[in-house]
């Protein structure tokens, strides 16, 4: 506290209401205390206007068996399986077209942003044309665009597109040979995990190495060749323990192997080419947020256009793309609960949809939901800000 | 992002949350009243059942009820606010006081009679489960849908019984799941299914939607019982025998006679049992906090049920549904009113 000009003899202390730190605990502490009587009012008020009204609360329902079926589910799902299963068949379904979404969207996102700050008059263009275009057509519209428009021009389960006699696209899905994985077949991921421990070995050496001696290993090729070329090795070696299940033309429709629904590729391109055109102009304006001196400079340092990207461009605009990416990564998976517009069986559509209405306990199964998507955020969010940390400035 | 079913799931949690204990047995007689008009759940748009005609007008065998129940209550059938519900949205709104009467071809069934604190007042339509297929698959009846992908609407029992059928046969299926039967429909017309299942009814109205309607047929197959009625919420007993029997003096109006062209006529009838109900011998709405002539109000207005099934899905719609088990009991049907006495 500031030494005030009247400030009373030393020894006497003021009141506590006159002490301004101890004035803003107690105001802190009040504010605590009415939050908290708040929300016992809601979930009392809750309770007894459900027991009022002759509602069932409470989360018994998970165990009771759900009765309906769900098209896909990376887990065991059957009509006979729990509503409380239910939530983990949307929940994974959710997780993996958001996570794809995001692999894709970065990946298409970065490249059309460099590309739109190409010297090449035709690909710049491109770039624009496609970020003009996607960004500012509602989402909602594009999943439908994908998914009906997309979809009525595909033959239907006899006239399959055929890819040799093992891959078909038709109005069904995209239909994929099955590996079927034998004995033996446990070596192979597990020379996989090695061959990456040891590639990150190798990079954390390599880099060691240079800083010391000053002299270069392709450490990022060996590395490459390591994760795809051990396992490989290793898969002959133990005479190919796989083998594959053809889907096959029976009845309706083709059977066996891997079916990709179209649902779901519908919803993961249109989040993917969606939130790629949001990516696209924040890659581009962290690149035009370095100074073009550093470019020049490292340039006259006589370093190769790639080194000079690499190392001197890309990590100071990272600085500048992580914080608004993040808010990307988190409205594409947000986004994705448009999924039960098309009937693509994400946690919105299966648990908050059908799960919801067998039940009839909307709070409950509303609840479960908004807390997922919110731990699913915070955790991206998590991660995004610890890859902010490492990569921001780092000021000596 | 929010679509509109979360922001009304959102809205009606919220008013379960906040709303005082006190409003949660409301008297909806009273609120309906000072209201002018009555807050009724209907269908998203199903043609014969609840759909809007070319003026803009509601239409259908589920909006009689509601006309009805208005008539009863206003003495004017027009005096009614009809909400639009997914088969999702609905109970929540029924039970957050949105609407005071869900009419939208519901099926009565245990859980949804005993844990959502919701009542069904009787049975306006006695339906079934069953499928329509594009005529060109060849296929006559459903154990020949072995693997077929099904369209289907969320939040139905029909998804239940779906997955009870083919387990029960022991075939497969894989369930496209929508949320409104519009996109069920535009499903099963871009050949994303096989199959398109619903109540039998729903079929054959959204077969005379289909671009080309003589290209899919219904199979005669029906594999469950879908008694369809309207709901109110539980706890209000008086609003609970309001609705019960405003939908029992359309079936009586029919039983004896009483139409909409001829109900004035029949205020003299000798007969006394159009007298009890017409409200020229005592008054029998008074249990109800109604006027003497709450049935002469509904069938003048509305119409007794069988004007209101032929209008709406009978002959003399587009759906031609035959009044099979929905024909009164004494022409070799279910519907059978207890007597107004």
């Amino acid at each position: 506290m500031s030494v005030r000009p009247n400030a009373r003899p030393v020894g006497q202390k003021p009141p506590f209401w006159r002490d301004r730190a101890k004035r803003a605990l107690i105001f802190q502490c009040l504010l605590i205390a009415a939050v908290i009587a708040f929300l016992f009012y809601v979930v009392g008020n809750v309770q007894d206007n459900l027991s009022s009204r002759g509602i069932t609360t409470g989360f018994g329902f998970l165990s009771n068996t759900a009765g309906f079926g769900i098209v896909q589910s990376l887990i065991d799902y059957s009509s006979q399986s729990t509503y409380g299963r239910t939530f983990f068949v949307g929940l994974l379904n959710t997780l993996l077209v958001g996570g794809l979404g995001v692999i894709a969207a970065t990946i298409v996102g970065f490249i059309v942003g460099i590309s739109r700050l190409s010297p090449n008059w035709l690909i710049a263009k491109l770039a624009a044309a496609y970020i003009e275009t996607f960004r500012n057509i509602p989402l909602l519209l594009q999943i439908f665009f994908w998914y009906f428009a997309v979809l009525r021009t595909l033959p239907s389960a006899r006239d399959s597109l055929a890819f040799g006699e093992a891959f078909f696209l038709n109005v069904r899905g995209l239909y994929l040979p099955q590996p079927l994985f034998e004995s033996g077949f446990g070596l192979i991921p597990v020379t996989f995990v090695i061959a990456i421990i040891a590639s990150v070995a190798l990079v954390i050496w390599a880099k060691r190495r240079q800083e010391a001696t000053g002299k270069r290993l392709p450490a990022y090729w060996i590395s490459f060749a390591l994760i795809f070329g051990l396992p490989l090795l290793v898969m002959f070696a133990t005479g190919v323990p796989i083998t594959w299940e053809m889907p096959e033309l029976r009845g309706f429709n083709f059977r066996g192997g891997i079916t990709v629904i179209p649902e779901f590729l519908a919803l993961w391109f249109a989040l993917s080419i969606y939130t790629a055109s949001f990516i696209a102009e924040i890659v581009r304006s962290g690149i035009q947020a370095i100074s073009h001196g550093q470019t020049e400079a490292a340039q006259a340092l006589s370093l190769p256009r790639n080194l000079v990207l690499r190392l001197v461009v890309i990590p100071q605009a990272l600085r500048v793309i992580i914080p608004p990416l993040t808010s990307q990564y988190l409205n594409l998976i947000k986004n994705s609960s448009l999924a039960t517009a098309i009937g693509y069986p994400d946690l919105v559509s299966v648990f908050a949809g059908t799960t919801l209405n067998q039940t009839g306990q909307a709070i409950e199964v509303i609840a479960m939901t908004m807390a997922v998507y919110l731990t699913i955020s915070l955790l991206v969010s998590m991660f995004m800000n610890w890859f902010n940390a490492r990569v921001a400035l780092v000021e000596r | 992002m929010m679509n509109k079913k979360h922001l009304v799931l959102l809205a009606s949690a919220g008013a379960i949350t906040l709303a005082g204990v006190a409003t949660a047995q409301a008297d909806t007689l009273e609120d309906t009243r000072s209201r002018g008009a009555i807050q009724c759940g209907v269908s998203d748009g199903l043609p014969g059942f609840s759909a809007p005609d070319d003026s803009g007008e509601w239409q259908g065998l589920d909006v009689d009820v509601c006309r009805a129940v208005a008539a009863a209550v206003l003495g004017d059938a027009d005096a009614v606010n009809y909400i639009s519900l997914n088969a999702v949205e609905r109970f929540t709104a029924l039970q957050s006081g949105e609407v005071d009467i869900l009419s939208r071809n519901t099926t009565w069934t245990t859980t949804r009679d005993t844990t959502l604190g919701l009542n069904f007042t009787g049975v306006n339509f006695y339906d079934g489960q069953g499928f329509m297929v594009s005529t060109d698959l060849g296929i006559t009846n459903a154990s020949e849908l072995d693997g077929a992908a099904i369209c289907i609407q969320s939040g139905t029992t029909t998804e239940l019984n779906l997955a009870d059928y083919f387990r029960a046969n022991g075939m497969e299926f894989d369930p496209i799941v929508f949320d409104t039967s519009e996109q069920t429909v535009g499903g099963f017309q871009a050949g994303r299914c096989d199959v398109l299942t619903s109540d039998t009814s729903q079929l054959a109205a959204l077969r005379i939607q289909l671009d080309d309607p003589s290209a899919a047929m219904i199979l005669p197959d029906v594999i469950s019982k879908e008694p369809l009625g309207p709901v109110v919420r539980q706890g209000d007993d008086l609003w609970f025998n309001i609705v019960k029997w405003s939908l029992y003096a359309m079936i009586n109006g029919e039983e004896y006679g009483v139409t909409s062209e001829n109900a004035e006529e029949m205020l003299s009838s000798e007969n006394p049992d159009v007298a009890r109900l017409l409200g020229q011998d005592g008054n029998y709405g008074e249990g109800m906090g109604l006027e003497a002539d709450w049935a002469y109000n509904i069938l003048s207005q509305v119409g007794n049920y069988g004007e209101s099934f032929e209008r709406n899905v009978g002959m003399g719609s587009p759906l031609e549904i035959e009044r099979g088990v929905n024909a009164l009991w004494n022409q070799g049907g279910f519907q059978y009113a207890p007597p107004i006495r």
